[in-house]
């Protein structure tokens, strides 16, 4: 199977290149990160990129595959057009070959006070909630924070230091959407502004790239749906 | 001289212990470093799904003696039972802890925490069924880890995203002053200084050829500890669990079994019943591991090669199984190509937990026979999760008890370093020959030529431990094992990498962890190869029944000279009666 692979030495001054490599590899049922880790096994130790749990929850191997950001581990090679083109995630800075760096998407989530805020005294057992309210935070909980979403939009592709992402955003709606939170106006305050919040233009491609199937796009026009709703 | 840093406490590792107890020494204003090789949310604890144990009682009748009881019989009576008490009444105020933090878990209608039966579970002392795990989905560990992280942003905790740590630094007197770390981003590296260090770095099945286990699970605390010239207890107790996809080894929860799946061989027969006539297919893990590997022994097993059975969970609908099991069916349809709302999963027994690990208390200070006590704490040092060796999990571990032990000896140990931190406010003066010691392991991997391969070895030695320190073992196999292996540690030396670059260099990441698998793997061949009984997941056919008489005792494994040393078990709780070993059966 053929493959062609970004690569970038930080230490030398070359600039970034296209790598190709040819594996004898049985592709059947195998995946992306198979494929990578069989190259740095066997063909190019110096073939660098991060993984972890290699079965789509921990999200260290977002990668752009063929145009289309994926995981590695969850995503099969059968099928890919050849040769597969790997290049890491797009706009964010580029550390050595396929690993990125994330300091900007992290500082994004992290802006959006990624926790629960409830300032009542802790009751002795467990807070209620109804499975009724519970279900209002599935398909958003489940985020692995790959980038994958984030780095697949256009307005943060312009706006990246401003356009917290649909990543941040749909943590900040998941704690929104928390009837145990108490921090919903404050959350508001935050995220209405013409560049956090509004410089998305419902173009989807989160909702497209997502490998966990998440909507972003949607928690985000709830996010805006209750800041009308605020202001009326 | 390589720059230092300087905090109160170190953390190493940046899973469900790790940020647990760095919430407790943040909250407390102490200045706490958390180091981790990979970006927090991406340890290894991200990957449990079907649980934590707590007798909230929400479902059915329940107290914390009853989960004590099937833990200690879990444990298949090697769980110090001091530890195991104070895990399991401290289950309640810890989950409710997750839950004020903002844990999302599954509710019930009630609005309480939603709970599943896991194996194992009893109630009244090995009455029926019990109902005690407490779940997010099947998505727990995400959950919890994620929440942890959240808590300890909100806490200002400062993280060391991405940082190696190397070697523990260990002055004459035995006082453990920190760590050296490598920086992966640029390569270099530095000393965090601290009075108190705590290792929670998880665990190691990447020793085997197939596990659950994330490619990070190399066990580096672990060889920090040998190379530190301490003990690690009890390392022939792996768990197997019983449902791994065949090859790929993705997990299948136990939840699965807890909503109802069975387990069936070729033939359509649902044979658990007939190694545990009462739990089924909800025995403990041991005794599930071992039904399947007889039923695959025997020729019942299916596709083929006759080499896994079947998990059928079909009977519980489409909407449960989407609401209850998300995880399970995403893994399933990716890695085993099937949708288990239309057929079942195969699954065969695949290593899954690291029981043994580093010797600690209940407060998580690492324990060893130091100068005079089998017992005594090394001064500075503290473990805990996966990595920690209490032992509350004995001979095997119950599901749902693995992040239970995370949250509650992660607290623990966190409130035990604020006390010794008080106690001991100067820093005491580091030895600089300490310090240089990693650095020469470090730069050992520079040399230019070398006639083998870090994935080459690691990949023989992942073969031994799988042919030969599986759920079945007899000391021809083991012996032959620990031969192989110790021709594989020879050439060990002679591997080289042809990347020397210094910026993000996993590869060198590799070869530093295959040290430490190397020296896991030899403690777990040595350990098992001394145990001439059969407990928990430790199997012996030439040795098949557990020996209280002699073996009702841990194993302390010293890397000089493949010493093993013994510790006795602590039958005596902290406030309740002992549950004195009788026979196990399901």
């Amino acid at each position: 199977m053929r493959f062609r692979i970004y690569r970038y030495d930080p230490e030398s001054s070359a600039a970034p290149r296209m790598q190709d490599y040819e594996l004898d590899f049985d592709a059947k049922g195998k995946k992306v990160l198979d494929a990578l880790i069989a190259i740095k096994e066997t063909l190019d130790e110096s073939l660098s990129f991060r993984r972890s749990c290699r079965e789509g929850v921990c999200g260290s191997d977002g990668v752009n595959v063929n145009g289309t950001n994926v995981l590695a581990c969850i995503t099969d090679l059968e099928g890919l057009k050849e040769p597969v083109t790997i290049r890491p995630l797009p706009r964010l800075g580029v550390i050595r070959d396929l690993i990125v760096d994330m300091a900007q998407f992290y500082q994004h989530y992290k802006a959006v006070k990624p926790y629960l805020i409830n300032l009542d005294p802790e009751p002795e057992n467990e807070r209620l909630q109804s499975p009724e309210d519970r279900a209002e935070l599935d398909g958003l909980w489940e985020c692995i924070l790959c980038g994958c979403c984030t780095t697949s939009c256009p307005s943060f592709w312009w706006n990246p230091e401003k356009f917290l992402g649909p990543a941040a955003l749909l943590q900040g709606y998941r704690f929104i959407a928390d009837t145990r939170d108490q921090a919903t106006n404050e959350r508001l305050d935050f995220l209405e502004d013409p560049y956090r919040l509004f410089r998305c233009h419902g173009i989807m491609n989160c909702v497209e790239v997502c490998p966990k199937g998440l909507n972003p796009t949607e928690a985000i026009g709830k996010i805006k749906s209750l800041l009308v709703k605020r202001a009326l | 001289m390589i720059p230092k840093r300087t905090f109160d406490a170190v953390i190493v590792g940046g899973g469900g212990a790790g940020l647990r107890a760095a919430l407790q020494l943040s909250q407390a204003n102490l200045k706490v470093a958390l180091l981790s090789k990979v970006f927090p949310t991406r340890s290894h604890t991200v990957s449990a799904q079907g649980g934590i144990t707590a007798a909230l009682a929400n479902v059915s009748e329940d107290n914390w003696h009853w989960h004590m009881y099937d833990t200690v019989k879990g444990s298949d009576y090697l769980g110090d039972q001091d530890a195991i008490e104070f895990m399991c009444r401290n289950a309640l105020p810890a989950v409710y802890e997750l839950e004020h933090m903002g844990l999302p878990f599954s509710r019930l209608e009630n609005g309480k925490i939603y709970q599943r039966p896991f194996g194992g579970q009893s109630k009244n002392y090995g009455g029926e069924q019990a109902i005690r795990t407490c779940a997010a989905a099947d998505r727990t560990g995400h959950a919890l880890l994620h929440t942890l992280y959240q808590r300890n942003i909100a806490a200002r905790t400062q993280f060391f995203e991405e940082f190696f740590a190397l070697d523990l630094v260990r002055d004459e007197e035995g006082y453990v002053l920190g760590v050296v770390a490598l920086e992966i981003e640029t390569g270099e590296p530095c000393l965090f200084e601290s009075r108190a260090t705590l290792l929670a770095t998880g665990g190691a099945c990447r020793i085997f050829r197939h596990s659950t286990n994330a490619h990070i699970n190399t066990g580096d605390g672990l060889g920090m500890v040998l190379r530190a010239g301490l003990p690690l207890e009890d390392m022939e107790f792996w768990q197997f669990h019983p449902t791994g996809i065949p090859e790929v080894g993705s997990l299948i929860s136990e939840g699965v079994r807890g909503e109802g799946g069975i387990l069936y061989n070729k033939d359509g027969e649902a044979f658990m019943p007939r190694y545990a006539p009462n739990a089924k297919d909800l025995a403990s893990r041991d005794v599930v591991a071992r039904a399947i590997a007889q039923e695959i022994r025997a020729g019942r097993g299916c596709g083929e090669h006759g080499d896994y059975v079947h998990l059928d969970i079909r009977k519980l609908g489409a909407e449960k199984i989407k609401s209850r099991l998300p995880g399970i069916r995403e893994l399933s349809m990716q890695f085993a190509g099937v949708d288990p709302i239309d057929a079942p999963i195969p699954v065969t027994p695949t290593a899954h937990y690291m029981m043994g690990g580093i010797p600690s208390n209940m407060h998580g200070q690492v324990v060893a026979p130091v100068r005079t006590g089998p017992e005594e704490a090394v001064p500075g040092l503290y473990a805990v999760g996966e990595c920690a060796c209490v032992s509350v999990h004995g001979a095997n571990r119950l599901g749902g008890n693995s992040l239970l032990d995370l949250v509650v000896f992660g607290r623990a140990a966190g409130q035990h370093m604020i006390e010794y931190l008080k106690e001991n406010p100067i820093p005491r003066p580091m030895p600089q020959a300490e310090v240089d010691k990693p650095l020469a392991r470090l730069a050992r991997w520079d040399k230019p030529k070398g006639t083998e391969t870090v994935a080459g070895l690691r990949l023989e030695m992942q073969k031994i431990m799988q042919d030969h320190c599986g759920v079945y073992r007899t000391e021809a196999l083991l012996k032959e094992g620990l031969e192989l292996l110790d021709k594989v540690e020879t050439r060990l030396p002679d591997a080289t990498l042809s990347d020397h670059s210094k910026v993000f260099n996993t590869a060198r990441l590799e070869a530093l962890e295959l040290e430490n698998l190397m020296g896991i793997a030899r403690a777990t061949l040595v350990s098992a190869l001394a145990r001439t009984e059969s407990r928990g997941a430790h199997t012996r056919e030439d040795h098949p029944a557990r020996d209280d008489d002699h073996w009702l005792r841990h194993t302390l494994y010293f890397r000089e000279n493949d010493q093993l040393d013994y510790k006795p078990v602590r039958l005596k709780p902290l406030t309740v009666e002992t549950f004195q070993p009788k026979e196990r059966t399901y």
